[in-house]
């Protein structure tokens, strides 16, 4: 699947974009989480706190416990600020 | 007529009420809603300088559209147009339109402040401020939420 990083959550893995191949026991947004904060120092920085990091499935906003299903297309990124 | 767009340009308030009360004798009511970048200094002094907008392509004009759905669902709107921009702002700069227009005012003014404050806490979009020397982005404000959550 691909997986988008936006904002600090960006910054602080150091990369916009990638594609990452999760093992079959990854099946929510909160696991998936917990498997990329296993991938690095910036990944550990990125979801030290997971419960502000938020995601998108497939451009949909989308909770801790949601499955990840068939979604191609993954976001993480911190609470928004626009507006 | 309903539209989003997502661009880096400035709007034209003035012509986007003209496009929905156009050709048109059914809208009784248009409210509009601009924000914009303003001078801010913080407590330690630091002036801001600038704020830019990140976003996400393709979910930002997405959500919008659901938020707009989710009005028209709540009020007999007769068209709206939600513009928010992304790019550096500098204070005086527009962010964000929102216009609405409906036969009644009730409905043009609830559904615009409707969708400012779903848009607040749903549109993916993170300000990054500059101050002096330094960067940050700005932290989610929980009376934003708050704004958000009354509309149930």
């Amino acid at each position: 699947m691909k997986i988008l990083y936006f904002a600090w959550v960006r910054e602080r893995i150091g990369l916009e974009a990638e594609e990452v191949d999760p093992p079959a026991s990854v099946r929510t947004v909160a696991e998936l989480a917990a498997f990329l904060k296993e991938r690095g120092e910036g990944y550990a920085h990125a979801f030290e706190n997971p419960g502000v990091v938020r995601a998108a499935l497939d451009r949909k906003h989308a909770r801790p416990d949601t499955p990840l299903g068939a979604a191609r297309e993954v976001a993480f990124f911190p609470p928004m600020t626009g507006g | 007529m309903f539209t989003v767009r997502i661009q880096a340009e400035t709007f034209d308030a003035a012509g986007e009420i003209a496009a929905l009360v156009q050709g048109r004798t059914d809208v009784g009511a248009v409210v509009t809603f601009t924000g914009l970048c303003r001078d801010d200094v913080a407590s330690d002094g630091a002036r801001l300088v600038a704020l830019t907008l990140e976003h996400y392509p393709g979910m930002a004009e997405e959500e919008i559209g659901r938020l707009v759905e989710e009005a028209r669902t709540r009020w007999p709107l007769t068209g709206a147009t939600v513009i928010h921009r992304f790019g550096r702002m500098t204070p005086g700069d527009t962010i964000v339109l929102v216009v609405t227009a409906s036969s009644h005012r009730t409905a043009a003014f609830e559904a615009a402040e409707f969708l400012m404050d779903w848009l607040k806490t749903r549109a993916p979009f993170w300000k990054l401020e500059e101050r002096d020397e330094a960067h940050s982005w700005v932290a989610a404000k929980d009376t934003d939420d708050t704004a958000a959550e009354r509309w149930g």
